[in-house]
């Protein structure tokens, strides 16, 4: 079992404070999702969680140990997935996903996380020729190549088809039934079943069923 | 030490693939010798007089042509920041792009550099003194760019400001390079010479990365 919490933080950008005594906890197979309107900080606080930013105040701890004292450990266990897709135009999306993978110690087999994306017949296509779905779905398929326990995703639904957002839901089902960790935010419905909502405009954490 | 070789490769797989990048500083770098015969008049005693004063700051000019690239691209792709959240330290992720970065700019400069000391009619005594500070000097040149290249980050016309950053660094590798070689062609020892670049090459190595490293955390907080 692992916790993940944030205690307090306090964030700002330029002059402008993005959240204060913000707290939030999850543990091993829950989900959160981070809902509010443009410009209310759910971007910062994934990069925050990811150790990317640092809180002007405030601890965010891992099983009770705060990240920044271990960054290296902390990133051994998270998976980030940004707004950019990171797919080098040169490189086939096999050897786009090896790259990543083999950085882990843990890497699983490329084809199987291809697969689960729907774009195993890609496999040798350079990524010049990718739309931006099929990117999209390359980074995907990447945090599944090598596991890890946390799951940071932010706006993973951008550019993707019904077809991958359903692939997207059974993935994150199957990381929470195995004690993943999702936290992820969207302005789209993804229908993560028993999810927390953090809503970032009043810092309420309201527990529904999304 | 894993992902070290791994960076290194890709890093290497994408400069092969995309291409003219190591080609054009080479090209770049002979070119810019080639003018001075053209400047100055083919007389050898003043060519053999500049050269190495030439061919030194045209090696440096050439490797800083590359430099603005060398963070860039992943930065702007997503990479970077996905690089730095992999579960080793940022500074062997510098290394090793640096690394890639001299591999791809620096050894292709030396070995085009035996063509430009007979073209610029360099004395057989001072060959040796060249090539010896250029292994020394070129990757200490890659160390300190990366530097600047990490602090140009997020920057619009970042190319300006990165020469205007390394220039004034690489001066002191730049002065031991170019005495060593008029020492060498004047009969005297040039051990110290090479022993003081060596001292430069040894305190880079660990200072770079780790400077290079803070650079990026810093552009990546945006």
């Amino acid at each position: 079992m692992a916790l993940f919490s944030g205690e307090d933080i306090l964030c700002f950008r330029g002059e402008r404070t993005v959240f204060s005594d913000l707290s939030f906890s999850i543990q091993s197979g829950e989900a959160l999702v981070l809902r509010g309107p443009n410009g209310s900080g759910k971007s910062t606080l994934l990069r925050l969680m990811a150790g990317l930013l640092k809180p002007h105040d405030g601890t965010i701890t891992w099983d009770g140990e705060n990240i920044s004292d271990d960054p290296e450990g902390h990133n051994a266990h998270l998976h980030y997935v940004g707004h950019a897709d990171a797919v080098k135009p040169v490189l086939s999306v096999h050897e786009n996903i090896a790259f990543w993978a083999n950085l882990r110690t843990n890497a699983g087999p490329i084809e199987a996380a291809l697969d689960a994306f729907g774009i195993g017949y890609l496999t040798d296509v350079p990524g010049r020729f990718l739309s931006a779905g099929q990117k999209r779905r390359v980074n995907l398929a990447r945090i599944l190549a090598s596991p890890a326990e946390l799951w940071l995703l932010d706006e993973p639904t951008t550019a993707l088809d019904a077809e991958a957002i359903n692939d997207l839901k059974r993935e994150i089902a199957t990381h929470r039934a195995s004690g993943g960790i999702v936290i992820a935010s969207t302005h789209t419905e993804i229908g993560l079943k028993d999810a927390r909502i953090l809503n970032l405009d009043d810092f309420k954490l309201t527990e529904d069923a999304a | 030490m894993n992902t070290f070789i791994s960076i290194v490769k890709r890093d290497l797989q994408l400069a092969m693939r995309q291409g003219m990048d190591s080609v054009m500083v080479v090209a770049f770098f002979i070119l810019a010798v080639m003018l001075f015969p053209f400047g100055v008049g083919p007389e050898a005693n003043i060519l053999a007089r500049i050269a190495a004063g030439v061919i030194w700051v045209a090696a440096l000019l050439s490797s800083m042509l590359s430099l603005e690239r060398l963070f860039q691209i992943d930065y702007e792709d997503g990479s970077l920041e996905l690089l730095a959240l992999q579960p080793c330290a940022l500074e062997i992720t510098v290394m090793a792009k640096i690394t890639a970065h001299w591999l791809t700019t620096g050894l292709p400069l030396l070995i085009a550099t035996p063509l430009l000391a007979v073209f610029m009619s360099l004395p057989n005594d001072g060959f040796w003194a060249l090539f010896l500070t250029l292994a020394i000097g070129t990757p200490s040149l890659s160390l300190i760019g990366a530097i600047g290249a990490a602090l140009i980050l997020g920057s619009q016309r970042g190319g300006v400001l990165l020469s205007l950053l390394v220039l004034p660094l690489y001066i002191p590798v730049l002065i031991f390079g170019v005495s060593a070689v008029d020492g060498a062609i004047s009969g005297l020892p040039i051990k110290a010479h090479l022993l003081i670049m060596a001292g430069m090459l040894v305190a880079a190595l660990p200072l770079c990365p780790w400077a290079g490293a803070g650079a990026i955390r810093q552009a990546l907080e945006t």
